[in-house]
Parts: structure tokens; C-alpha cells; sequence
């Protein structure tokens, strides 16, 4: 057993980021910090001299600026995108930045000061521009009026750049580290004015990330790769039915295998092996006889949830997402109509990193060091399973490898991983899952299915569409609370009346309706929502009207389109650089796709080839994004980018290199809104693609995935 | 008792026959670069180089394993992270969540050594790693820019 040396949360954050291999060699994380003051952070880190100007910015005498950072970096870039926030109306000098992640536990105790930690719904960027910004400018406020101060000048004939405050009319000069300490105990100014966007230097640029470096050598620690003095490693297993329960186990042989500590029941559903090394754990539960009551579930079926759905098509109990004129009537007296029924099927989030949580539990303290979307959610969970009043818990966030939306409302690995440790006082447990419980106990993107009917006049225009989704709502099972009067408004992303989702095409009349039909197993929030299906269902749907009306695809959705410019403007930007209406190469074809999502105005084009064997090769998208501000050009390229892997609609097995198609992002921000950059794209990926299939090969794919399907031309 | 040689050096293991090289890596010598995500060798994040090939290290038990065979791992791969493709992946701000990365950067240095400027088409069917981000246009730009990169160094040194 190592012994353990405590060291200071503030040391973990700097540590975390540079130690790596031999991480093991001896201190122990995540002494409770009652951070309120600078004499407290002092006095913890055992760094003198570093001062809090608020809670956003921290500034060491070396003039390094240490930004605060409460949403979570999970690949997205989001760390780096806010660092710039702040960074801009600091006027510090950016190539001195460093980040840290305060506690959700300190955020509890100083009043929720960094507000939200929840990093979901493309909200990062979006949802905080506004708090951080104006952390960095009253920050900025505070250091200059402390040199002015000092110089005894009056602070308007102060100005500063670069971490550098200069006396105009003398040309002294001081820095950010000289008056740190002295910053810190000024008053923060009751009003600050932030930039103008015309006047940003840092945001708009395409700087490089921050998480760079430690991701290419190893160094970098993940959830998974933490190690903690005396700790030992837990594998397990839940009730492979949902709604199962754990009946019995035996564990007598499984005790004499190498390593093996200890078997614990998790919860009513679950048994873990706690042993030395994670792989023993893993080896000994594999050999555990274990009996699962598999509950009313036991004979679920695709078959039985098919059914299910497929009678909510034409039920009668529905909720209305979207309604104008009179979609039905209009149908009925349209010259020509066309009808087509879609389906979408639960996915995985499968994230590189399996689900993971370490814990150590006395009565005294609860300590959880975890990767998640959502520090407070994880906090939260701690608490709960720890039976401790949440001023004796905390979590330490850790780097996640990947998220998706499973880290965020659910933190099943951390209730785990808590009940577990509770079973071992004092001893750090971490909790690893097998690939194969992660792909078991997720909480999958829901399944729906969707009837569109549209209805065209005899020149060829849509004069009524209707669209009917049936199946699960993600808000039912996880936040009851966020339902309107029953109804999920998420379901309808991406075809509502107005708003972050609103759809973006003006229909003559249309009805929009859902019916909720919610099969047992768990859905949640899978990075796009509900977008994904949806804009499939109503961009796939478009083109087919078109097609039936004998209209060219994209002048067909432009006659809808006039009263959403900035949709009308993505759409317009991806069809002029993909060369659309001109010919394509020979065998070549194309799709558009356009969707408004997390308030973001998103388009596609895919070029794509169907050999004779129908063999699909996808050769170029081109995608555009107005995000309305666009904090740093590169990342967003690289989300959009990578839209085109978890769009999903032909992985599992996950995409590789080779099918990776060229993307070509226009990013084109028209000022004005904060959209969302890490999830809208996702909306138009996949039917882009589809469309482009439809034109190569005259097939019409409506159920996924695609792998298996047959492409060989109709 | 094992011996093997990682990243030039010569260790000791006691762990059983058994045991993937994978878990020998992580938990007996707290190399950590080299990632565990599906276990049964698809997704390719816990590639390391055995005598220059890349392997996916959750397939090689530690019993088929002695000294004779040169491991490295990520850890190994460079000193001071200026390996070309280091230095490639810095300058494309290739990661994104950044978990496959080593996997991927060490299959792609074991790609690099046997063919020094590989076509898209090699890329294609020598680095079959699985990211989930969609980091797979730039890792394809990166291994081109190490490329040059390496070409550059070899001429000024």
C-alpha cells in the first residue's frame, strides 16, 4: 500500500494536465476545499502570491492567467472557445492562458457563482458567452483600477493590452502578475460594458486548442486512466434485461481467484468484482455464476416495439407540435399526393472511453473523480448514494473521451461507482465498464417512426404537408419536469413554430403531431437530439415531393424558404460551392439537405457514387454553418466535421477512415444570435447523403441503418 | 515472473500468463497512453509497436511475450513530442476528445516506417482505428504533413 500524501485540489488541476505515466507514485486527490477567499486558495495550493480576481480569473505572479472553465472539454473545444471569452475582455496576454475546472461542490458552497455545469444541447458557448465575458471585464476593471491606484492616477488615463497596464501620459507600466494580489481586493465595478463584436481580437480567431499537447504523447488522463494511491479497480455487470433485477450470485470461487478483494450487489440490479487490477476484476466476474430476475421486460422484442409504434401512425391521442391552415383538408384536395412512412432506430452513444467513475467513501466524505457532461448531475448522484450531506462531497472532473450526451443527465456509473466504494470505507474504487456493459446499459437515441403526407397543386407547389411521429419521448423518462401539459416539446426539434428548433420552410398548412409511445428502454440525449430523425424525416420527405412534382430539389425547398433568409443563405452557399446545377462528375450525384438546430442555421451537399454491386462511396460534402458568432473558425470546422461520423445513419460498426468522406465547411456567422456548433450539423448530414443515394440510384432508403441495404440501382 | 523490453527498457512483470499486454501496459507499469475501449481488437486504441509492427495490444497475451520482442508504446514514441507526426497533429489541431489518439498516431508511425509517403489508399487500409469524433480528415492531413515535415528535418539535419 502506498501511503498517501495529500495534496491540494488547485495542485491536482495543474498536475492532472502534466503528469502521466507513473501517475501512481504517490498523492491523493481531492482534500475538501472551502475555496471563499484568496487566503484560503493560498493557503491550500501552497502557492503564494496567486490571486482570485473573480471567479473566472485567477492570475499567478508570473503574469500566467488561469481561466475558470464549468462547462466540461469532451473533444469539442469548448474549454479553449471560452478561455478566448474571457480572455478578450481580460486584454491578457493569450499565450500565458491556462484553464481549471472549479469544483461542483464549490460551486455549491460560493452560491453557484459559475452557474451551470452542464455541457449539453450545444449550449457551451452559447448558453455562458454573456457571464464569462463579463467575468474577464470586471476582472480587467479590478487590475487596472489597483495600478492606477498604485501609481496614484486616475484609472482613465490607464489603458491595457496584453496582460500589460500603461500610465498614457508617463508610460509606466506595470503587468498582471505585479498587481494581482492587489486586484484581487478591490471591489468589482457594479457595471461593465462589454466589446463590441467589431471590436474582438481573440474571438473569431482560429487559435489553437489548449488540450492539445498532453493528447499526443499518452499524458493526458482520462477518467479511465486515473490512478489513485491504495486504489482498486471494480468490473460490472447489470441485469442484461432493462428493468431486471439482480437475484442472486455465488461467489465462492470467484474469492480465490488472483486479486480478487471482494463481491458487492450494486443497487438492485447490478454485482460488481472488486479486485486488484481492473483486468483480475473483469477475469473474476466473467467466472461468477450470477441469476437475474428478468422482470416484465424479459420478452421485449424489435418486433413488439415495431408494433407499438407502428399503431401510434394513426392513433388518436396525439400532441401538437406545429399547426397552420388546414394541412388535412388541403391534402385532400391536392391534385397529387405522395405518402411515406420512415423509421429511426436506437443507437449507442459508444464513446471511446467506457463509462468510469472512482470514488472513495468514509462517513466523513464522499470524493468522486469522474468524466462527465455535468459536474452538479454527477454531485448530485454522489450525494445520493453516498447518504452524506452534500457538504461532505465533491467531484473532481477529469477529462472525458467522449461524450455525446451520455455523461450528462446520466450518472448511473457514478451512482455505481459510490455504492461500490461505500463497501470499501476509505478506499478509492474505480469503476471501469466492459465495451460490452456499455453498448448493454445505455440510454439509447429513442426510436420513432414518422408518416409524412404532402399534397401538391397541379403546378407542382406543396400546398399541405402532415406529419405524424410515433414513438419514444427522451423527456418522459429522464425530466418529467421539461414536459408542457404531457407533451415533449423536444420530440418536435427541428419542426416547430419558431424558436432554437424552428422549421425552416413556410408550409401553406401544416400539422405537426406526436404521438408518445414509449418502449422500455431507456432513451436519452444522444448528441442532436431529436434532430437527427427528424430533419432524415422531413429533408428526405422534401426531396420526394420534389421528385413527384418533376421539380429540381433545391428550387423546390427555395420557393418555401423566403421568409427564413438564413436558412435560405446556407442552403444557397452549399449549392453554389458544390457546383449544384452544374454537372456533377460522370457517375456522381447529388443531395441537399438545410435544417435550423440549437438555434444554428445548417446545410449540406453530398456528392456521392453507387457502383454496380452497390457499393456507396460518399466523396464530398460540402457544409455550411452561421452559428451567428463564430468564437474560433477552426473548431467549428472540426465539429462539422466530424457531424459526418456520428450522424450514424450506416455505423456500427463504427465509420473508418477509408469511408470518410472529403467535408468542405463554409462557416458564414451573420452576427446577431448565439447558435450552437456541436450538434446542428448532424441534422444535415445524413440526409444530404440520402438524397444523394435517392438521385444514384432512384432508391428511396426510409429505415436505417444502412449497412445491409441493397444499392444496386432500382 | 516476465521480462520484456518496453520502450528500451527492461522490466519485470508479475502478473499472469493470461494477461493482454494491453492491461500489463496500464496496470502493472501505469502506461496509460495506450487506451482500452472495445477489448477484442476492432477499434484500435491500444495499438502499440511490437519489433515496428502495430498491434493491438488487447490481443497479445503477456505469456506469448519475453525479452526479445521491442515494445513501444505512445510513451515511447518521442521524448519531447516532436516526432514528425507530433508535431503534425500539434500544428492541424488534430484530437478532439483525444482518446484515440495514441492508438491512432501509433498506427500511423508504424505505417510511416514501412512506407514513407503513403498514398490516401495506404491510410486506408493500414490505420483502421475507429474515433468517434470524426477526427479521420484531419488525422489523413496529418500523416501527409508529417510527411513533409519529416522530409524537412532529414534535410536540415
Amino acid at each position: 500500500m502506498t501511503e498517501s500524501i495529500n495534496v491540494s485540489r488547485r495542485d491536482f488541476l495543474i498536475r492532472s494536465t502534466t503528469v502521466g505515466v507513473g501517475l501512481g507514485a504517490g498523492f491523493s486527490l481531492g482534500l475538501y476545499l472551502p475555496v471563499s477567499r484568496n487566503e484560503a486558495i493560498a493557503a491550500e495550493s501552497g502557492t503564494a502570491g496567486v490571486a482570485e480576481i473573480n471567479a473566472w480569473v485567477v492570475i499567478k505572479p508570473d503574469d500566467t492567467v488561469i481561466v475558470r472553465i464549468a462547462r466540461s472539454e469532451m473533444g469539442q473545444g469548448t474549454l479553449t472557445g471560452l478561455a478566448q471569452m474571457v480572455a478578450e475582455e481580460l486584454e491578457c496576454d493569450w499565450d500565458r492562458v491556462t484553464t481549471e475546472y472549479p469544483t461542483p461542490g464549490q460551486n455549491l458552497a460560493r452560491g453557484r457563482v459559475w452557474r451551470s455545469f452542464a455541457t449539453g444541447g450545444s449550449q457551451g458557448i452559447r448558453g455562458s458567452h454573456q457571464y464569462v465575458r463579463k467575468g474577464g471585464a470586471v476582472a480587467r476593471h479590478m487590475l487596472i483600477e489597483a495600478a492606477a491606484e498604485q501609481w496614484g492616477v486616475p484609472v482613465a488615463e490607464c489603458k491595457v493590452a496584453n496582460s500589460v497596464i500603461t500610465h498614457k501620459p508617463s508610460g509606466r507600466t506595470t503587468s498582471f502578475g505585479k498587481v494581482a494580489a492587489a486586484a484581487a481586493e478591490m471591489f468589482p465595478p457594479e457595471q461593465v460594458v462589454l466589446k463590441d463584436p467589431k471590436d474582438w481580437k481573440l474571438i473569431g480567431q482560429p487559435v489553437k486548442r489548449l488540450d492539445t499537447d498532453d493528447k499526443l504523447n499518452g499524458k493526458q488522463v482520462f477518467g479511465a486512466d486515473l490512478q489513485l494511491p491504495g486504489m482498486l479497480n471494480a468490473a460490472i455487470k447489470a441485469c442484461p434485461v432493462f428493468g431486471g433485477t439482480l437475484k442472486s450470485f455465488d461467489e465462492g470461487n470467484v474469492l480465490k481467484m488472483p486479486g480478487v478483494r471482494k463481491v458487492v450487489r450494486v443497487g438492485d440490479n447490478a454485482v460488481a468484482v472488486v479486485a486488484q487490477t481492473w483486468w483480475q476484476a473483469k477475469t473474476a466476474l466473467d467466472a461468477l455464476p450470477i441469476t437475474w430476475d428478468k422482470g416484465p421486460n424479459a420478452k421485449l422484442s424489435s418486433d413488439s416495439i415495431a408494433k407499438m409504434l407502428d399503431e401510434g401512425l394513426t392513433a388518436k391521442d396525439v400532441f401538437v407540435g406545429n399547426q397552420n391552415g388546414d394541412a388535412k383538408q388541403a391534402i385532400k384536395g391536392a391534385v397529387k399526393t405522395v405518402e411515406a412512412i420512415y423509421s429511426y432506430p436506437f443507437q449507442n452513444h459508444a464513446t471511446m472511453e467506457p463509462m468510469n467513475a472512482t470514488a472513495r467513501w468514509s462517513k466523513d466524505r464522499c470524493e468522486v473523480w469522474c468524466p462527465t457532461q455535468n459536474g452538479e448531475a454527477s454531485l448530485e448522484a454522489a450525494i445520493e448514494a453516498a447518504g452524506l450531506p452534500a457538504s461532505k462531497c465533491d467531484v473532481y472532473k477529469i477529462h472525458l473521451g467522449g461524450g455525446f450526451g451520455r455523461r450528462g443527465a446520466f450518472q448511473d456509473y457514478v451512482t455505481q461507482a459510490v455504492l461500490i466504494a461505500k463497501q470499501l470505507p476509505g478506499t478509492p474504487v474505480k469503476l471501469l465498464w466492459s465495451r460490452e456493459e456499455d453498448m448493454q446499459q445505455g440510454h439509447y437515441h429513442p426510436v420513432t417512426k414518422c408518416k409524412l403526407v404532402g399534397g401538391l397543386d397541379k403546378s407542382g407547389d406543396l400546398t399541405g404537408l402532415h406529419i405524424r411521429i410515433s414513438g419514444q419521448s427522451i423527456l418522459a423518462a429522464v425530466n418529467t419536469a421539461w414536459l408542457q401539459n404531457g407533451m415533449d416539446p423536444f420530440t418536435f426539434q427541428g419542426l416547430l413554430p419558431e424558436g432554437d428548433h424552428a422549421v425552416s420552410y413556410t408550409v401553406p398548412n401544416l400539422l405537426v403531431e406526436h404521438a408518445m409511445r414509449n418502449p422500455p428502454v431507456p432513451p436519452g440525449f444522444w448528441r442532436g437530439v431529436n434532430i437527427n430523425q427528424n430533419a432524415i424525416y422531413m429533408e428526405s420527405f422534401l426531396d420526394e415531393l420534389a421528385h413527384a412534382a418533376g421539380k429540381d430539389p433545391l428550387a423546390f425547398r427555395r420557393k418555401l424558404m423566403a421568409k427564413h433568409p438564413k436558412s435560405l443563405a446556407v442552403l444557397n452557399a452549399v449549392a453554389k460551392k458544390a457546383g449544384w446545377g452544374k454537372p456533377a462528375p460522370k457517375g456522381v450525384h447529388r443531395g441537399l439537405a438545410v435544417c435550423k438546430a440549437f438555434a444554428s442555421h445548417v446545410a449540406a451537399c453530398a456528392e456521392v457514387s453507387v457502383d454496380g454491386k452497390g457499393q456507396l462511396t460518399i466523396h464530398r460534402i460540402v457544409a455550411a454553418t452561421d452559428p451567428g458568432y463564430a468564437v474560433n473558425p477552426q473548431q467549428i470546422e472540426a465539429q462539422v466535421e466530424g457531424s459526418f461520423v456520428q450522424s450514424n445513419y450506416h455505423d456500427y460498426p463504427s465509420m473508418l477512415i477509408k469511408e470518410m468522406p472529403k467535408v468542405e465547411v463554409i462557416v458564414m456567422p451573420s452576427g446577431g444570435f448565439w447558435g450552437g456548433i456541436g450538434e446542428p450539423t448532424i441534422a444535415v448530414a445524413a440526409p444530404a447523403v440520402l438524397n444523394a443515394i435517392f438521385a444514384a440510384t432512384g432508391k428511396r432508403i426510409r429505415s436505417f441503418p444502412l449497412k445491409g441495404v441493397d444499392l444496386r440501382s432500382a | 515472473m516476465a521480462k520484456l523490453r518496453i520502450n528500451g527498457k527492461l522490466v519485470d512483470i508479475d502478473a499472469d500468463g493470461s494477461t493482454p499486454l494491453l492491461w500489463v501496459l496500464r496496470e502493472q507499469l501505469g502506461l496509460t497512453g495506450t487506451k482500452y475501449s472495445c477489448g477484442i481488437g476492432t477499434c484500435g486504441s491500444c495499438t502499440v509497436h511490437i519489433n515496428g509492427e502495430a498491434i493491438r495490444s488487447c490481443t497479445v497475451l503477456l505469456s506469448s511475450l519475453d525479452a526479445s520482442q521491442d515494445i513501444v508504446t505512445i510513451e515511447g514514441l518521442s521524448t519531447d513530442n516532436r516526432h514528425p507526426l507530433q508535431l503534425a497533429w500539434k500544428q492541424l489541431d488534430v484530437p478532439q476528445c483525444g482518446y484515440c489518439q495514441p492508438g491512432i498516431i501509433m498506427s500511423a508511425a508504424a505505417l510511416l516506417r514501412k512506407n514513407p509517403e503513403p498514398s490516401d489508399a495506404d491510410i486506408d487500409t493500414q490505420v483502421t482505428n475507429i474515433c468517434r469524433c470524426g477526427t479521420f480528415n484531419r488525422v489523413r492531413s496529418g500523416i501527409h504533413l508529417a510527411v513533409e515535415i519529416g522530409r524537412r528535418k532529414g534535410a536540415s539535419s
